[in-house]
């Protein structure tokens, strides 16, 4: 007869998670979350101008494929001062990239604690939860929580009025055209 | 006599905000603690200043002064720490506060209908008539809770 193997208590599980910083605030996202981190300079080429009133903390979009990704700067998103933003986060299963100011480090976290309840307004909506990472605490954003529905819909709106207003004065020389034709005919 | 008069006192927790006195029912108290580290964070709850962290839990502050004496707090000597009901689930919230507190028995007086909503009855306590308080009026929470659990196993929290 073997004897009882000794139990394990198992592993707890850890997440992956980036800690970043936002106007002096640090933040955590999961890593499985960012698809990619670009420097600034990344974008300047490829970011176009886009203006929502109401929505300042959205000032660039950037074409991918099909889709726009809607650049977020974080500050304004948080309602922190803003300062200078270094490095981009485009996120996954979203359309948004995030304007940051860096990267802290990359850790693991075992144990999220939901937001209290006490807190009951728009943040909800901002964070996943906070975590105690070296006795501080952390807040760990939700990657689909810096754009609502609404604001994407009012976002791709403001895009497509504008290319509609684009197409407009083309189609007009289009017609100006037919009507030179018919003259000439 | 006495066994019916006994029965209707009930244990309560004297808090100070500056010069005034308030009370909780003893049952909503977890604990009283020094002053630690408020870690801050963007919200826009404005009642809640922070959170602290207590024996592994991430408790948030919320400053209760303003509401009840007309002015926050400047110094604080502890955080009661209380346990808030949000439907069927029940949190812990620190208030700070100026003193010392103490626990007495007493019996309590039901509020009337022109009191404010975050007295839940007055106590007759050595001289001083003092507001218990309902924490539920007192501080902020959603007024429809999902019944979920105040800490989630990250298998539970992944998105």
């Amino acid at each position: 007869m073997r004897p009882n193997s000794p139990t394990k208590a198992p592993a707890p599980r850890t997440e992956q998670i980036i800690l970043f910083r936002v106007s002096g605030q640090v933040f955590a996202i999961s890593s499985a979350s960012v698809q990619e981190v670009r420097g600034m300079d990344s974008l300047s080429g490829v970011a176009k101008d886009i203006s929502q009133p109401g929505l300042s903390k959205v000032k660039h979009f950037v074409r991918r494929g099909e889709h726009s990704i809607y650049v977020v700067n974080a500050a304004e998103h948080f309602g922190l001062p803003p300062a200078p933003t270094a490095l981009v986060f485009v996120l996954r299963r979203t359309r948004t990239a995030l304007l940051i100011d860096g990267i802290e480090k990359m850790t693991s976290m075992t144990r999220l604690q939901a937001l209290p309840l006490a807190f009951c307004h728009e943040e909800r909506s901002w964070y996943r939860g906070l975590t105690a990472l070296d006795q501080t605490v952390v807040p760990v954003v939700k990657p689909d929580g810096f754009l609502t529905p609404e604001e994407l819909f009012l976002l791709d709106a403001s895009l497509s009025q504008e290319a509609d207003e684009k197409a407009r004065p083309a189609a007009e020389d289009d017609t100006q055209d037919g009507q030179d034709m018919s003259l000439t005919q | 006599m006495t066994l019916i008069a006994e029965s209707e006192l009930q244990s309560f927790v004297l808090l100070r905000l500056g010069d005034r006195r308030f009370a909780v029912a003893a049952g909503q108290i977890a604990e009283l603690v020094a002053p630690s580290r408020v870690f801050r964070f963007p919200h826009h709850t404005s009642e809640i200043e922070g959170v602290i962290l207590r024996r592994g839990r991430i408790v948030p502050v919320c400053d209760v002064a303003e509401k009840l004496i007309g002015k926050g707090l400047k110094s604080r000597r502890f955080y009661l720490i209380t346990q808030r009901s949000y439907g069927t689930q029940t949190e812990w919230v620190a208030l700070p506060v100026t003193g010392d507190c103490e626990l007495i028995n007493a019996e309590m007086t039901l509020p009337s209908d022109t009191d404010a909503p975050h007295v839940s009855g007055w106590l007759s306590h050595a001289g001083d008539v003092i507001e218990v308080l309902n924490l539920a009026a007192l501080t902020p929470g959603p007024t429809e809770t999902a019944p979920a659990t105040a800490t989630l196993q990250l298998q539970e929290a992944r998105p």
